[in-house]
């Protein structure tokens, strides 16, 4: 299982702050799992359909878009940080 | 070095942890401190208050990470961050970034530099309450024209964790 985390405005785009997924993919990386949850389709593929706009961190570390994700990983998906 | 990171709710006073930082640091020549505080208004429009969300656990590892770096740059005596989350209202201290060093010149690049990459990289977002409603803050190409400024730096690797999480196991 993955576990997957949406911060701030994207949680409230979504309605959702967290679950568990298990996507049935080789070799799965950043890029394949946005592309996986586009496939949902609506809102979920106005979000992660494009590559603009929204971050993601594998283990509470930025990831880029070949960052592996292996089971038991967290990822985290927010828009850019708007802090200090 | 020493430095420490903290993320709370609690209001924050800036002259407190200010002179808990250069308490018994007598080698210390320098002092530079950055208070960000919470405007009562943005893009035209008057905000009344804010809250303030992050990601628990990346917040305080990207943070830690950007002390790294500063004292990787600097010869530095001290560091401390202190981040503001929750309800914020006009006039509140948000961020306390400060610095010790023998010499004033490192201090004040150091604490600017830990201010541009915290804004740029730490995962803190801010909801804006206006008279029109609520309203996500949108991140600003100014921060992160200002975070370039500093040139690449070890933390600038994004997808390598691995030589990223090394780095970090070593605490601060």
């Amino acid at each position: 299982m993955i576990r997957l985390l949406y911060f701030a405005s994207l949680r409230d785009r979504l309605g959702l702050a967290t679950e568990e997924v298990a996507p049935d993919i080789d070799q799965l990386d950043v890029a394949k799992l946005r592309s996986w949850l586009s496939q949902r389709g609506g809102t979920w593929a106005e979000v992660f359909g494009t590559a603009r706009g929204v971050l993601a961190a594998v283990n509470q570390e930025l990831a880029g878009p070949g960052t592996q994700v292996r089971d038991g990983d967290e990822v985290g998906f927010f828009p850019p940080v708007t802090g200090g | 070095m020493h430095s420490s990171i903290q993320i709370q709710s609690e209001p924050l006073d800036p002259w407190s942890i200010q002179r808990e930082l250069v308490s018994g640091q007598t080698g210390s020549g320098a002092l530079v401190s950055f208070v960000g505080l919470m405007r009562d208004f943005n893009q035209g429009d008057a905000v009344l208050g804010m809250e303030l969300e992050h990601y628990p656990g990346m917040t305080e590892k990207a943070l830690e990470r950007i002390l790294e770096e500063a004292g990787r740059r600097w010869r530095l005596d001290g560091v401390r961050v202190v981040h503001r989350i929750g309800a914020l209202h006009p006039g509140d201290p948000i961020v306390l970034v400060c610095v010790t060093s023998a010499h004033r010149g490192e201090a004040f690049a150091a604490c600017e530099f830990v201010i541009d990459y915290l804004k740029t990289r730490a995962p803190f977002w801010k909801k804006e309450l206006t008279p029109a409603g609520e309203r996500w803050v949108e991140a600003r190409e100014s921060d992160a024209r200002a975070e370039r400024r500093w040139g690449s730096g070890s933390t600038e690797d994004e997808g390598l964790p691995a030589t990223r999480r090394a780095g970090a196991e070593k605490g601060l």
